[in-house]
């Protein structure tokens, strides 16, 4: 990743419920590591975070559900994504999601679940291990290029 | 740049033309992350005769910015024009990270197909944002959007250069944001078109309205040339949580462009203007960003801190020092490369 790259994250509340004080922690947490965080705030539908994440061309969304409805939330966010052409955009999640549902959900799609009490910096490392080494397979054509700009 | 990369670049250009939102957003990262793909893209799709309406609109933080872009942007697709949308936020000077929060208060739109919203951070500190946003504005014009609203933190000289750029610069005032002296300080005045008092039902609104206009009027009556035609600000008051004064607001901007395009010369000659300015930034951002990456500067920046650090120097004579050598020793050979290149088509790298 050249020092012009910056890993990009949507953080979104998908759903009903009016807490978003976890969404907050890890919106600052990511910034704090570096990272560009696009905060979308309260009550969003799958449809405007899948929106926002195409438009935004996020490498990661991170959705906080403290609702129950995890399983539908992530399961139609995973759908518009493909739907829409971003099924390279890796979403993972937290909030209170019981360990065998998160099982489901990694099964489903979604890269890691990231429970409470989790420490902020589990996540980072997550995201950073996984694009530290460039911003995913699609954008091999734009690496070469920033390489061959290097050699000028 | 190889074949492979090439048909990376011709295939985005295609996507952007068709307004294909994946399209479109990747070629925004590319610009956002100075490649040189994005470079070759937006000279695929450069346009000279710049067909949209740029808006730049800045402000003190919390002035409402995002809010009167959120009903502007309402206005403008009721008439059916299709609205792209720059937010760009500040990045952490400590983290290089950011918060781009812009996007709560447009969520109207996020899902119509005629508006795009695009928040940017400003990344490195060494020049970049005006030339970056500004590209980016092109690209959305290339994607054809009627109109571009471009957002920023008017707080900085290259916040000023973005919104410069725009065609008509809305400066959005509040009354929390102190007298008309703090504002004449942070020299944003003369960059007006249309200024804004948002939030006017607080206390101090009309206050604040009246210092605007007597330093509208002592501005007028400074540069009073005789030129027919001039452009006089108007001042719009608002309360756009209430939607309240943005058709007026609207109103003021639609009168700026037909002014604009009233007259061919001035026409000629806000272009040309436009087109000189994309010249210096560009140039700029290059010259820098080649520079960095080519001396490897930023090592160069961290190295001399540790020696000024350790008591061996000032900066001014180490800057001074390593500029000289820069400018003697230049690139070998590059006045010739620079020579060639001219000659050459867009096509080359450069």
């Amino acid at each position: 990743m050249t020092q012009d790259e910056k890993i990009r994250i949507l953080v979104a509340k998908p759903g009903l419920d009016g807490h978003d004080r976890g969404a907050k922690v890890i919106a600052t947490a990511f910034r704090d590591a570096g990272f560009e965080v696009i905060y979308t705030g309260l009550h969003q539908t799958p449809e405007m975070i899948v929106d926002a994440a195409i438009q935004e061309d996020v490498d990661v969304v991170s959705l906080s559900i403290l609702s129950g409805a995890h399983m539908t939330l992530f399961q139609r966010v995973l759908d518009l994504l493909r739907e829409r052409g971003g099924e390279e955009i890796h979403v993972i999640g937290g909030g209170i999601i019981p360990e065998e549902d998160a099982a489901k959900l990694r099964e489903m799609g979604v890269g890691e679940i990231f429970g409470p009490g989790t420490p902020t910096g589990a996540p980072i490392e997550y995201i950073r291990r996984r694009f530290e080494t460039g911003r995913g397979q699609s954008q091999q054509g734009t690496e070469e290029a920033a390489k061959e700009g290097d050699a000028t | 740049m190889t074949p492979s990369a090439l048909e990376a670049v011709e295939e985005i250009a295609s996507r952007v033309r068709n307004r294909d939102r994946r399209g479109l957003a990747r070629g925004l990262s590319w610009i956002e992350d100075r490649t040189p793909a994005g470079r070759a893209l937006l000279d695929r799709l450069y346009r000279a005769d710049h067909p949209a309406h740029r808006v730049g609109i800045t402000g003190p933080p919390g002035s409402g910015k995002s809010t009167i872009v959120n009903e502007l942007t309402r206005r403008l697709r009721a008439r059916g024009a299709a609205v792209g949308i720059l937010a760009v936020d500040p990045s952490s000077p400590f983290t290089g990270g950011a918060i781009l929060g812009d996007r709560i208060r447009m969520q109207d739109h996020s899902s119509d197909p005629d508006v795009f919203i695009r928040s940017m951070a400003s990344r490195g500190s060494l020049g970049g944002l005006a030339a970056a946003s500004i590209e980016a504005s092109e690209l959305l014009e290339a994607a054809g959007f009627d109109w571009i609203l471009l957002e920023t933190v008017g707080v900085g000289q290259s916040e000023m250069e973005v919104v410069e750029a725009a065609d008509t610069t809305v400066l959005v005032l509040v009354p929390e944001s102190g007298d008309a002296v703090q504002v004449m300080k942070a020299g944003v005045m003369e960059g007006g078109d249309v200024f804004v008092i948002n939030k006017y039902d607080r206390e101090g609104g009309d206050r604040l309205e009246k210092e605007v206009s007597l330093m509208l009027e002592l501005s007028r009556e400074l540069n009073a040339t005789g030129v027919a035609d001039r452009w006089e600000p108007p001042i719009c008051r608002t309360v756009a949580l209430r939607a309240d004064g943005i058709d007026a607001l609207l109103e003021a901007i639609d009168r700026h462009r037909a002014h604009l395009e009233r007259d061919p010369e001035r026409r000629r000659e806000v272009r040309s203007r436009k087109i000189a300015r994309r010249l210096r930034t560009q140039l700029r951002d290059r010259l820098v960003g080649g520079l960095v990456r080519r001396w490897d500067l930023e090592g160069w920046v961290a190295e001399t801190t540790a020696r000024i650090q350790e008591g061996k120097g000032s900066p001014y004579a180490l800057v001074d020092s390593l500029v000289a050598r820069l400018l003697e020793e230049g690139v070998p050979g590059a006045r010739d490369d620079a020579r060639r290149s001219e000659g050459r088509g867009a096509e080359e790298r450069p």
